[in-house]
């Protein structure tokens, strides 16, 4: 749901038609399936739009700015390529999320084909291309390892998954051109933060927007 | 007068076959393909129709994109990620009806940028509030679904057959634009002031989204003698004011117009006139948003220009590749 509304942001300012229309297009696969993982759990707009920061439980990952392109493009690269990998887990097994996972792991093959094309693009492309999406997958490598740490009730191999992500995202920087990231994939001070309720500072503010016109009508139906 | 591009030899009569089987076609109620003669006044109407239309859906994303992260339920969010989502494929499949004239997307795209080219009026107008996405949806997509629904019957075929396929999405988004307001009526009294406020301040624009009044309308006439538009001006506002009111009935809203009544000797409503002179500073760029919506497009394509290029830089390595593989 997070990663959906930053990538709401984008819209009417993509550099090129067509990714107005894949922005768009993958943000609403998003929404589509955090709305059935919030009503598996409750009433979908309550636990979107009443609860506070710390009560969030999202990677720190997908609440990051937009930034540039290229940073939006290693955003959905880091996050696409775990989400499948997960999914996959997920829809193979017999555990409640399997049904959702089973739809959402063809979705996010696309999404996951997408990121990685324009990382090849721009990676592979000018100069000042590669720089960029160099600094942008040196930027977020540092909230990666979270996607990582185990979460209680999801029955997954964990180190199995990581290994899988590191060689898939390994491969395509390389073929990109770039280097890959040697810093450490999680912050010093809170492994796994994002699922304990602890967030970046521009979380609060992308919260405070997207829950304004909810809370300033308690009741209301829209 | 640029005539470098016309086409003397069928204006001129030296090859009066073209221009007779063309009016025939027209005649006929044919469609003309783009590989067919066609005038060059034809031709050069319809891309700045087309273009126009084009660069309308573009822009029209921006009024309500501005809500997406303010939407206030999932649903409504997921159903306005769609909408703009839809309006980026209206631009696009426009701009290749357009491109089927000989015409090229990055120099269109460069004319509206510029100022050269416009768009609807519409979109300079703010969206101040969430009942705004409903009312544009209401008033703009319907206003839009009146134009255009004649257009799918538009004697150029690329341009029809785009109509047909952007009339059906648009009269899904007016009905979820309705449905909206329907929700907040029953809703609380804050709801409901929030969409009287915006009725009463998209009315009046939406009815000059139809264009100046027929008697100021110098291109009708040929347009429509071209067949690239089946209904003047008037007509069609006429037709959107008979279609509205009875759904503003039901909606339980006021139009703002107090000359607004049945004519039962017509069979149509009487209605108020439209502010002209306002209509003519909007188009002129002098409205609420021109200065800012042309700014956000100009950013956007400015911004993006070390990404397109990025993307062309690697078509060619990707390319020449390629043909070293075929090579060796």
């Amino acid at each position: 749901m997070v990663l959906s509304h930053r990538l709401g942001e984008w819209a009417g300012h993509a550099p090129v038609l067509e990714e107005e229309l894949a922005l768009a297009n993958i943000a609403l696969d998003l929404l589509g399936q955090a709305r059935v993982l919030l009503s598996m759990v409750g009433d979908e707009d309550e636990l979107a739009y009443l609860r506070e920061e710390r009560a969030f439980r999202n990677l720190q990952l997908v609440e990051q700015p937009n930034g540039d392109f290229a940073h939006t493009i290693a955003r959905q690269l880091y996050f696409s390529a775990h989400q499948y990998l997960l999914y996959g887990e997920l829809a193979s097994g017999d555990g409640p999320f399997a049904p959702l996972a089973g739809k959402a792991v063809k979705e996010t093959a696309y999404h996951r084909d997408h990121a990685e094309q324009w990382t090849l693009r721009l990676g592979d492309g000018t100069d000042e291309s590669r720089a960029r999406m160099q600094r942008a997958v040196d930027a977020l490598w540092r909230h990666t390892g979270e996607m990582f740490q185990p979460v209680e009730g999801l029955d997954v191999d964990w180190p199995g998954l990581e290994a899988a992500w590191l060689e898939r995202i390994g491969e395509v920087l390389r073929r990109a051109t770039l280097t890959v990231p040697e810093g450490p994939r999680t912050g010093a001070w809170a492994a796994g933060a994002g699922r304990q309720g602890l967030h970046t500072e521009s979380f609060g503010r992308m919260l405070a927007e997207m829950q304004h016109l909810h809370r300033s009508h308690p009741g209301a139906t829209w | 007068m640029d005539t470098t591009h016309s086409s003397p030899r069928g204006a001129d009569g030296a090859e009066p076959v073209l221009q007779q089987h063309f009016d025939a076609t027209i005649a006929r109620d044919q469609r003309i393909e783009p590989r067919d003669w066609m005038p060059e006044g034809y031709r050069k109407t319809l891309v700045r129709q087309i273009a126009q239309h084009a660069h309308s859906e573009i822009i029209g994303m921006q009024p309500e994109g501005e809500w997406i992260t303010r939407a206030p339920s999932l649903r409504r969010k997921a159903i306005l990620f769609a909408k703009v989502q839809d309006e980026a494929g209206h631009g696009l499949y426009l701009y290749s009806a357009a491109e089927t004239l000989g015409a090229d997307r990055a120099d269109l795209t460069e004319r509206l940028i510029e100022g050269r080219q416009k768009y609807s009026s519409i979109f300079n107008y703010p969206t101040l509030s969430f009942a705004d996405v409903g009312v544009i949806g209401w008033f703009v997509d319907g206003a839009a679904i009146c134009n255009q629904v004649p257009l799918c019957r538009s004697s150029y075929g690329p341009y029809a057959r785009a109509m047909v396929r952007i009339c059906k999405e648009e009269s899904f988004h007016q009905r979820q634009g309705y449905e909206l307001l329907m929700t907040m009526m029953r809703g609380t009294e804050a709801q409901r002031e929030m969409v009287r406020d915006a009725v009463n301040r998209w009315w009046w624009p939406s009815l000059m989204m139809f264009g100046p009044p027929d008697d100021a309308s110098p291109n009708s006439a040929q347009s429509m003698a071209w067949k690239i538009k089946r209904h003047s001006n008037d007509e069609l506002r006429q037709r959107f004011v008979d279609m509205t009111v009875p759904q503003a009935e039901k909606l339980g809203v006021t139009l703002p117009d107090p000359e607004l009544r049945w004519n039962e000797e017509r069979g149509h409503h009487d209605f108020g006139t439209p502010d002209w002179d306002e209509l003519m500073r909007v188009i002129k760029g002098d409205g609420p948003c021109n200065a800012q919506r042309m700014e956000r497009r100009r950013t956007a394509h400015e911004e993006g220009a070390w990404v397109r290029a990025a993307a062309s830089a690697h078509a060619a390595k990707q390319a020449a590749r390629a043909e070293k593989g075929a090579v060796a």
